[in-house]
Formats: C-alpha cells, structure tokens, sequence
C-alpha cells in the first residue's frame, strides 16, 4: 500500500510541492464546475447564449450612438461600431473573470464550510466560462466585419497575447477581492461600481488618443489602456500601443497574479472559519 | 509493506490538538466600510473577542483498518474535530499526521445542485469528493443500482423525493475509496431500510482494511458497528476504549447534564440559520410530564437568511435514539419563508402518547428546494414521561414497553354463555 510521507496538518503548516500535486489532481473537479456553471447558464435562461451575444451588442450600439453620433469622436477611420465592439470583447472578458473570480469563494460557501479540495480550483474553474463567452463574442464581431465589409489585418495573430494578458490581470485582480469577499461582504457592492469607473477609464468607448496630452501620464497608469488597445488593433488594425505600455501592462499582470495568489493562499486557511 | 504490519499501521495520528474560534465580537467589522471607519477613529484599539475553545488538548491514534466511534452531546467539540481530521480547517494548536487518501462525508449530497440532473450531480458530487470523472465513468451503474433511481437519471433532482436524494448522495459517497474514511451522522436522514445498508456499506469498508471514523448520535448503529469509541465533552476527549464503556460513559453524562439542561439555547456566537433556543413545557416542573396530559413544544428560530422552502421539524427521540413522534412545519405560506428575523415557532399537542421513559428532542432546519440542511440538533431539552395517575393493576408502568399507548376497549364474552359480556380498557 502507500507508503508515502503522512499527511500533516499543523498550524501554519504548508507544504507547496505536496498542494501543487493535489491540484493537478483535481483538475477533474475544475473541469466539473467549469461544466455545471456553463449549464446552469443555459438551462435556466432561455435566452443563454443569445444574451452573451445580445449584452455586447447594445453596450456597443449605445456608446457607437453616443460617442459616435452624438459626441463625434473619432474611430480611427473604422467604422464606430466596430470601434467599440472589439473593445468590449476584451474589456467583457477581462470585468467577466473579475466578477467571477471575485464571487466565487461567497458563491460557492456551502462547498467551502463542508468539504475540503483544493480551494484554488475554484477561482481557476472560472476561467472555461469566460472563454466561451469571449469566444462567442469573437464569431459575432467575425459577423459584424464581415457586414462592413472589413478585413482584418495580420495583427490578428497577436490576439492570443492580449485575451491571456486580460485574463491574468483580471485573475490576480479577482483572486484579492475573493479573498477580502469573505471578510468583508460589502467588497460585492463596491466591485460593480469599482468595475463601471475603470471601463469609463479605459479606451473602450473612445480612443486613447483622444486622451488630452496633459492626461497622458495618469491616464496611462491604468494597465487597461494598453491591453485594450492593442486587443482592438489585433482585431481591427487600429493604431497599436506603445511598447512601454504594453511592457508596463504585462508587467502589473504577472504581478497581480503573483500578489493574488499569495493573498488568496495566505487567507484560504480561514475561509472555513469566517465564511 | 506487508500485510503483518498493515494491521497494526498508523492510519491517523492527533497529537495535542486545539482549535480556538472567536465569538460574540460584537465591535468586530464585517465590512470593509466598518473596518476602514474603525480604524480611523480608533488607531490603537485592539480587537475585544471572546475566546471559545471548540476542541483542546485532543490526543488519540487509530490504526489501519480500525473502524472507531466519536460520541458526544451537541458541541462537545465533534464536528470541530471532524472538520479538522477533513482538512476544512486547520487546527490552533498540535498537529494531525493522516497515512493515506482521505475522503470526508459530513453531510449527504455536498455540492448537489437542484437543478442538475441526477447524472449530472452523481459527476459533480464524485468529483468533490475526490474521485476523477474516469474513476465515475466505471462505477456509474453501480451507483445508480445501489441508490436505486435508474428511472430518474435525467430528471433535475429538484423533483426527487427526499428519499431518492439522499439515496443517491450516499450512493455517491459509499463508492469513493479513500484509505479513510470519515463519516458525520448521515444516517440521520432515509429510512430504516436504507439506514441498514449504509451500515452494512460501511463495515465492507472497514472489511476491505480501511480506515473509518464514524460520528454519530445513534447508540444502536455505534454499538454494532464499532469495538472503539472516543466520547467526546466539552472540546475535550474524555474517554477513548471499548464501545460498550464508552456508551456508557455517555450515558451517565447525559444523565448527568438532564436536570439542568431541560431547556436548549445555543453557544453565542452561532451564525446562519439556527435554532437560538428549545424548550419542552412538560405538565410538572423538573422536565417530568405526565402521560397523556397536553405537552408544548416551543422553538426560537433565527432566520437571517431566508429561503423560500424553509422546512423546520424535530422529533421526539425516546432512549434507544428511535424516534416515536415527528412534528413539522412545512407550511407554503410561512412567514419565516420571507422575511428575516426571529420566530417563536410552539407545537402544541393535546394529547401526548409517548409511553413511560426518558425522551430527548432532534431538530431539522433545512431548505427543501436547495437541500441544505441549516442546522441538526439532538438530545435537546430531555424529559421524562411519567404514568402518574394512572392505575394499571398487577403490572407496574415499564420504561421501553411499548412507544406509545393507546387508547383502547376490550369486550371479553364467555363461550356458551348467556350472561352480558364484561367490558373495560384504557383511555388516556
């Protein structure tokens, strides 16, 4: 039989290969709730996927009509509803994986208090739900080049680069406020608000270069200009961001993913005790 | 290793171990706003909490194979320690060393979902508990021909009944194959027949040289299944030997604890959805009633949240743990279904049957819909029923003679006679 090391349990004991080993292990179960969650959006709207498709198609058709239409802002020579739509698609997948993530240990308390698995697989079983939403979003903006007759350019190939760059910064983002959700609940309320601000502070609606000179400095400290940017140029051939920002970007990406996972291992002793 | 020293290999160790919990922290902050604010107005103050030892200074061994008993009254430190040997928590103090995959089943059904389907639920709750799909893949029709539901596998489990819930969570459950196993009083729910196999499920476990932990309130199922009992009292371990002792053992500290816990209120501090206190107003004083006289029943129900199926019912527990009596309130309309708050919920019954002997109280606050199970109480409020007043000639009133009495009448004729038949009986 096992003759392996006992299982130790002891305050502040950790032993990372041993938690790394059981998390690979339970990547079934990661799969298992990627699966239920999914079903369970579809089965209890009877409008499921085509909400994940109508959601962006309005926000875009109301910033197209307002910044577009009324304001007269420039595209960069694309058509406005384009503009806006790819930038949504990564800004939906980057609030997507943040909400998620940050209400995953609240929503899913019943689990936390009575079993024990590997609590990271949590968060990280977000991230298949997200995808398909990103990916259904992708064949809709697909259609909507395909209506104004736009091409897209070989930019295209870069993609990859800025979903996984949304991702990680939402993740780690996402990781911190689960964390601090199970403290403190009002976390939930202020996410929504918290979340609302940044997409008027990100190049979603507008181009950052829109962005008067003077603002510069401040306007580009938020990492999400330079992912959102160059995600809408991948997908439309507009005007790709700087280097450093996109350098700046990825760098506050790694470290949110770095500083979330210690948070949420730091805290995920207690969750049992406070949830 | 060979199989000499299998038997006599360690498959759990607890050596010293605590668990602290803090309570009734009345100044402590649950949201942010509140922290924020309080650190502003108050730099240097530091945190008043209460210090609650759930469980302390709890040593013991179990060797592989070995299939052990824990009893022990409503927060004696039980769940704590299982929550702990589960890994759900981690202990305060001491360590736990565990040879060998641990599976935990502290309630039926963990991680169901009313509106999957029962194949889809029987995937996700193997899951959580620790099996691959692949492992599921091999063992399904044995799950489903042990939980008996072949015909509902495609139905969201919302419309089960309680019954077939609960058969196919166990059914799950008894298919995983930890080298531990720890069980928390799931035989509490189904009924007597599959109560029956979930034991006989449970010694073919411990048969295969597993390892099994088992909480429970119900003597019968401890006694026949286990040789080793830890009773434990008070977030302490007080006894650890042979089953029959430790029964025993139990038994006088309930005895011990009836005079002056007639009435329940629960430990400061308890959060979610519970019974806040539980009272049996018997017809005498001293938690003795009077058989047939009217008896109440009455309940403080804290309700912070709620749910819109919440169920509360509890039964009426004689000695040997069955239950004589279940009395509910399942009602559509009731209020504790819509607003929060805290409820006074009494039962009244006019006439109580239960016969001569001593009687506790098992509570059960779920929600129907979702099958969660808020809160289970046993051995509240214990009473006495007395037959007081009541005559019976040549035979004295037994305890455990009967469940409960009725009333009836007899007629008794003499064959080839002709004189009137005699009449008489009894009437509560």
């Amino acid at each position: 039989m096992t003759s392996v090391a006992p299982l130790r349990l002891a305050p502040g004991h950790r032993n990372v290969g041993r938690e790394l080993a059981e998390t690979w292990q339970a990547r079934d179960l990661l799969y298992t709730f990627a699966d239920r969650d999914l079903r369970l959006r579809y089965r209890q709207t009877a409008l499921g996927v085509v909400w994940v498709v109508l959601q962006p198609l309005i926000a875009a058709g109301i910033f197209t009509f307002v910044f577009g239409t009324v304001a007269h802002m420039s595209s960069e020579g694309k058509p406005y509803m384009l503009f806006t739509f790819a930038a949504l698609t990564g800004w939906n997948l980057f609030s997507g994986i943040l909400t998620r993530t940050a209400g995953c240990l609240v929503g899913n308390a019943h689990l936390v208090s009575r079993i024990f698995f590997p609590r990271l697989i949590l968060p990280l079983s977000v991230m298949p739900a997200a995808m398909v939403d990103f990916i259904v979003s992708l064949g809709m903006f697909a259609a909507l080049l395909m209506i104004y007759h736009v091409a897209p350019t070989l930019a295209l190939l870069t993609l990859p680069f800025w979903m996984l760059l949304l991702a990680a910064g939402a993740f780690g983002t996402g990781l911190v406020a689960a964390s601090l959700m199970v403290q403190y609940r009002d976390v939930q309320f202020v996410l929504p608000v918290a979340t609302q601000l940044v997409l008027y502070a990100s190049p979603v609606a507008y181009a950052a270069s829109r962005v008067p000179e003077k603002w510069h400095t401040l306007y580009f400290l938020n990492p999400l200009v330079a992912a959102i940017e160059g995600l809408r140029w991948s997908l439309l051939g507009t005007e790709a961001p700087s280097i450093g920002s996109v350098a700046y970007s990825s760098a506050v990406a790694i470290v949110a993913v770095i500083f979330g996972v210690i948070v949420f291992r730091r805290m995920e002793r207690g969750f049992a005790d406070v949830i | 290793m060979s199989f000499d020293n299998a038997a006599t290999a360690p498959a759990i160790a607890v050596r010293g171990v605590g668990k602290r919990y803090y309570i009734g922290h009345r100044a402590r902050p649950t949201t942010l706003a509140e922290r924020v604010a309080q650190a502003i107005k108050h730099p240097f103050a530091r945190e008043e909490r209460e210090v609650l030892w759930a469980l302390k200074n709890c040593s013991f061994n179990v060797a592989r194979g070995d299939l052990v008993g824990i009893i022990g009254r409503n927060g004696a430190g039980k769940s704590t320690l299982l929550k702990l040997l589960a890994r759900i928590t981690e202990p305060t103090e001491g360590e736990i060393l565990m040879y060998g995959r641990v599976g935990a089943l502290l309630e039926v059904g963990t991680g169901f979902h009313a509106e999957l389907t029962g194949r889809e639920n029987v995937y996700l709750n193997g899951t959580i508990l620790g099996m691959r799909r692949k492992e599921i893949t091999a063992r399904f029709d044995e799950i489903v021909a042990f939980a008996e539901v072949e015909r509902f596998l495609d139905t969201p489990v919302k419309h089960y009944s309680s019954g077939m819930y609960v058969r196919l969570a166990f059914a799950v459950a008894a298919h995983l194959e930890p080298e531990i196993l720890i069980v928390d009083e799931v035989l509490a729910v189904g009924d007597s027949e599959f109560q029956r196999k979930c034991l006989g499920k449970m010694e073919e476990v411990a048969h295969a040289g597993r390892t099994v932990l088992f909480v429970s309130h119900n003597m019968q199922a401890v006694s026949t299944l286990t040789k080793r009992t830890l009773v434990l009292d008070r977030g302490a371990c007080v006894f650890d030997g042979s089953t029959a002792d430790g029964i025993a053992h139990y038994r006088e500290m309930q005895a011990a604890h009836a005079d002056t816990a007639a009435a329940y209120g629960a430990p400061p501090g308890t959060k979610g959805n519970h019974v806040a206190a539980a009272r049996a107003i018997t017809s005498d004083a001293g938690g003795t009633h009077r058989w047939g006289k009217p008896i109440r029943f009455e309940f403080d129900l804290e309700i912070p949240d709620v749910a819109s199926t919440l169920s509360f019912s509890f039964q009426v527990v004689d000695a040997d743990e069955r239950s004589v009596s279940h009395l509910w309130c399942f009602d559509r309309d009731a209020r504790f279904r819509r607003d929060a708050g805290r409820y006074r919920l009494a039962f009244d019954v006019p006439v109580f049957r239960a016969a001569k002997g001593s009687y506790t109280i098992r509570t059960f606050l779920s929600d129907r819909r979702t099958f969660t199970e808020f809160e289970s109480l046993a051995q509240l409020c214990p009473f006495t029923v007395t037959m007081e007043g009541i005559e019976r000639q040549d035979y004295n009133w037994e305890a455990g003679e009967s469940a409960y009495l009725e009333d009836h009448s007899w007629t008794l004729a003499q064959e080839g006679s002709s004189d009137a038949p005699q009449h008489g009986g009894f009437h509560g």
